[in-house]
């Protein structure tokens, strides 16, 4: 049989003061399928993203990405497999350069010489940040922050891309950019952000997270169209915006 | 690249002293300003090796003659408290300019101008021509251990962070109508360290996490594996040889 790029089930995780943050997820997602994470402040998604990579163990339940069960054992790979990028960029970046920045994860998967260099122009070329090698991460514009953190996760060549809150912080234009980087990777990816137009024109599905467990899951537009849906799970289309309008638009 | 990008010391530039491994440069400049240090202060001359020694490493490195002057504006207090010693010190006296000072005194001052100059300016130098990333993969490949140098690789990635975050919130205290002029008046601010504390505490385990994310194991990779070759070594040894010389020479003849 064949596996699926993600597969979680019965999650559930409790933080170590005793908050139960998920609360039994079940959630599968295809291979290269892109899936939006949508949810209320404090709904756990942030909680769920760290599940997919091993950072955090849960308490019941289990993860698999494809064939490989996140355990312990798997970690290296489970962690070269899924590539996460954080919801603060200075939390992605701490290395003193961007280029230092990049050859992290590849160098810890015992790649060096030529081999990390064409890795590092590899991942910075594909977010459109060649010439952000040699810079400081402080002095990187949100944009060009928000480029670079997903460079330095794409370096590992991933299977699995896990974005938490990407367009945070972005202006219109960074906005747009990210969603043309996105879309041009052909990997798996699941989108965490509270940006609903963004997860519409990115990806094809979409699932609600609430009070840690999925009450929703189904295509972008048809969940996005139903208001009361949206409405108990403080979800909110900006004013005036028509996903049904807004899709006809946007088709890739 | 370029200006704005890296640290306010360094300056942009291609030379041969820029592109020499950083571990060279570290370890030539500490051992020139032991070199002199360990100089007699009373061999002016040995002290004018050094200083050409050391100008001809700025033209090399085309580190602008202004840019070095101004930066050196930070041996200052030292000068000013060396300019006091020769009123202060006892011991025989010698006229000058119809002022009756210490010789001793004279000595100690020359001694701390002379020295504090020439450290300060071969640090202005490394700095100027040596990226922060590179100092510190300097700093690791010339054995020094790797948790001192991971401290100091996030502190100089987050020290501005941190200090932006104590800015921002003095201007949201004095947004509120705070305004401290007396210390009974700090009390906010001491309760605003301690909420940066812990969220520098709390942004360390999200760094952590970000980490583990990306494979760390432990043990920082190697991520510049371009090692001093043996022709720079010796370039580099130039300067440190020369002063190391004098500083001998001077010690032989005194003695
Ligand atoms: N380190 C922690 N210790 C204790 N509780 C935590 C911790 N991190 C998160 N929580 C709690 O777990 C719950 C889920 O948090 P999580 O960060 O996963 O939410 P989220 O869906 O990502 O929210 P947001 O949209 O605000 O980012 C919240 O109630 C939060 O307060
Ligand atoms: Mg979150």
């Amino acid at each position: 049989m064949t596996h699926p790029a993600v597969e979680v089930c019965g999650l559930r995780f409790a933080y170590p003061d005793g908050h139960e943050a998920l609360r039994g997820v079940d959630l599968r997602v295809e291979h290269g399928q892109r899936v939006a994470l949508l949810g209320p402040n404090g709904a756990g998604k942030t909680t769920l993203a760290l599940h997919l990579n091993g950072v955090h163990t849960p308490d019941a339940g289990s993860v698999a990405i494809g064939a490989l069960a996140v355990d312990e054992t798997n970690l290296p790979e489970i962690r070269r497999r899924v590539g996460l990028v954080f919801q603060d960029a200075d939390d992605q970046l701490f290395m003193p350069s961007v280029r230092d920045d990049v050859a992290f994860g590849p160098a810890n998967l015992g790649l060096g010489g030529h081999e990390l260099r064409a890795r590092i122009t590899e991942a910075l070329g594909a977010v459109g940040a060649a010439d952000l090698g040699d810079r400081v991460p402080h002095h990187l514009s949100g944009g060009e922050r928000r480029r670079v953190t997903l460079a330095t996760v794409l370096a590992m060549r991933p299977e699995v891309l896990v974005c938490d809150e990407p367009t945070s912080q972005l202006d219109p234009a960074g906005r747009r950019e990210l969603v043309a980087v996105l879309r041009g990777l052909a990997i798996t990816q699941v989108v965490i952000t509270h940006d609903l137009p963004f997860a519409l024109e990115l990806c094809e599905r979409a699932v609600i997270i609430s009070d840690g467990r999925v009450v929703a899951d189904a295509a972008t537009p048809d969940l996005l169209a139903d208001e009361r849906l949206l409405g108990a799970h403080r979800l909110a289309l900006p004013y005036g915006f028509d996903p049904r309008v807004a899709r006809k638009g946007t088709a890739p | 690249m370029g200006a704005g990008h890296a640290h306010p010391l360094y300056v942009h530039e291609h030379s041969a002293v820029h592109s020499l491994a950083p571990e060279a440069k570290l370890a030539a400049a500490l051992a020139f300003v032991l070199a002199v240090a360990v100089t007699p202060r009373e061999a002016v001359w040995a002290f004018a090796v050094d200083a050409a020694a050391l100008a001809a490493v700025v033209r090399l490195a085309r580190l602008p003659a202004r840019f070095v002057l101004a930066r050196l504006a930070i041996v200052a207090p030292f000068v000013v408290f060396a300019l006091l010693i020769p009123f202060v010190a006892s011991g025989d006296r010698v006229e000058v300019l119809g002022l009756g000072l210490s010789r001793a005194g004279l000595w100690a001052t020359w001694n701390i101008v002379a020295k504090a100059t020439l450290g300060a300016t071969t640090s202005i130098v490394l700095a100027g021509t040596t990226e922060v990333p590179r100092i510190l993969h300097g700093l690791t490949r010339l054995g020094v251990p790797q948790p001192l140098t991971m401290i100091a690789t996030f502190m100089i990635r987050y020290l501005e962070l941190i200090a932006d975050q104590l800015r921002r919130m003095r201007t949201a205290m004095i947004a509120r109508g705070y305004d401290p002029r007396w210390l009974w008046q700090a009390r906010p601010i001491a309760a605003g360290a301690g909420a940066l504390f812990v969220r520098s505490y709390e942004r360390g385990e999200r760094v952590h996490a970000a980490m583990l994310s990306r494979g760390y194991t432990g043990a920082m990779p190697i991520l510049d594996e371009r090692t001093a070759t043996a022709g720079q070594w010796l370039a580099a040894a130039g300067p440190p040889v020369i002063a190391a010389t004098a500083a001998v020479a001077a010690l032989v003849t005194a003695a």
